[in-house]
């Protein structure tokens, strides 16, 4: 691996290719990968670094991001499992928005004039523990909290418990959740207040709140129903922009405010 | 036997994360405060501005007589009335808004929305107290 060499143009080091990297495919262009980074050992904040890499159309972002980590630096850290948009593990900002990395395909981030540039940021809103990877422990406490569980009550059924074709059409759409946490943090208001339940929270309550089998659906609607609940929500639409599963998030945010507006008790 | 640094017990056990819903409807009800007053304040407010901007000279005819002659009537004080608690209302909760989703500490949360509080109680009960106390007689 050679020496960081800093870009007259930018206060950013852009990194070259090492000597040692694999041959360069046919029909790849070389495109700029610039990266948020944070070693907490050694840096006191985070810093943009560059890396000029080759990219074919067919690449995804993922794809990018493991030749910087295998050929240029191995210590990039960032979070990944499936690589096929399943697990939801590689949720980070790519040029300003929310998306799977491995979800990203190299063909559309081409610039029309000129070289390419892809910034990658860590999602926000969440404490950076290292490059890209961040800390999902408020994430998924917020999640806990609205009980996404089946809570039923009396005795359990000797067989399936029945539902119509209808009623689970009813909820499908939020059934599709990853919890990958591009939706939540998208979302501004949880950029800067965190006790907001934020998006995930809301779509993974909505998806018991209207499910025929489920019993604490008021349970769930007093605990978004507080300050810290559906009321909050801005309808910037920004966590349906995200969502790599297609959810329309704010929709079912807005179904439990209607829940809540015309329940009875 | 071997003993080790790290504590048995674990610190605050099953503590939750956040404070039990508190069961109020309160946050529902400026919600849907919000939706509703907006809607009237469109009509109060615009209207307002054609009168005392547009219509007739517009802002060039207010003066004192021109006031005081609107205020004899029962159906502005009530117009003027309803806009001022409306969009003191409205107004203060959409900062309460703010303020909640901006300020960081518990302190300056705590002491932005005492401030925006006393304002508005000042502007409402101020406005209130003239609306209703208004002498076109004085001197």
């Amino acid at each position: 691996m050679t020496a960081p060499t800093t870009d007259a143009n930018s206060d950013t080091a852009t990194v070259d290719l090492p000597s040692d990297a694999p041959p360069i495919p046919e029909g790849a262009t070389m495109v700029t990968v610039k990266i948020e980074r944070y070693n907490p050992e050694v840096d006191d904040d985070l810093h943009w670094e560059s890396y000029r890499i080759p990219a074919l159309p067919s690449d995804r972002v993922l794809n990018l991001l493991h030749y910087i980590k295998w050929y240029v630096d191995g210590t990039l850290t960032f979070r990944r499992s499936c690589a096929h948009g399943v697990c939801g593990s590689d949720a980070m900002r790519i040029n300003g928005v929310n998306r799977l990395a491995c979800k990203v395909l190299m063909k559309d981030m081409f610039a029309k004039k000129g070289e390419t540039t892809i910034t990658v940021e860590p999602i926000k809103g969440l404490p950076v523990e290292k490059d890209l990877l961040v800390n999902m422990e408020p994430f998924f406490e917020a999640y806990k909290a609205i009980k996404p569980y089946l809570v039923t009550t009396g005795n359990d059924p000797t067989r399936e418990r029945i539902q119509s074709v209808a009623e689970r059409e009813r909820f499908d759409d939020t059934t599709k959740c990853i919890l990958c946490a591009a939706c939540t943090t998208s979302c501004p208001v949880y950029w800067s207040e965190g006790s907001y339940f934020g998006p995930a929270a809301i779509v993974n309550a909505h998806r018991f709140i209207f499910d025929s089998r489920d019993e604490a659906a008021e349970e769930r609607l007093d605990i978004l129903n507080d300050i810290d609940g559906v009321w909050r929500c801005r309808t910037t639409f920004n966590c349906t922009d995200a969502c790599p599963r297609g959810i329309q998030v704010t929709k079912a945010i807005q179904e439990v405010k209607r829940a809540l507006m015309f329940r009875r008790r | 036997m071997t003993t080790t640094e790290a504590p048995l017990s674990v610190d605050k056990p099953r503590s939750p994360g956040r404070p039990a819903a508190r069961r109020s409807n309160f946050e529902l009800y400026s919600w849907v405060f919000m939706r509703l007053s907006g809607v009237v304040l469109l009509f109060l407010v615009l209207g307002h501005m054609l009168i005392m901007l547009f219509l007739d000279g517009g802002v060039h005819r207010i003066n004192f007589a021109f006031v005081a002659g609107r205020w004899a009537s029962p159906f502005w004080q009530l117009w003027d009335l309803t806009m001022l608690w409306l969009a003191g209302l409205h107004g203060g909760n959409g900062l309460r808004t703010v303020i909640n989703d901006y300020s960081r500490s518990d302190r300056t949360r705590f002491w932005l929305k005492m401030l925006l509080y006393c304002s508005i109680v000042l502007t409402v009960v101020l406005g209130t107290y003239v609306l209703f106390t208004f002498d076109p007689n004085i001197s």
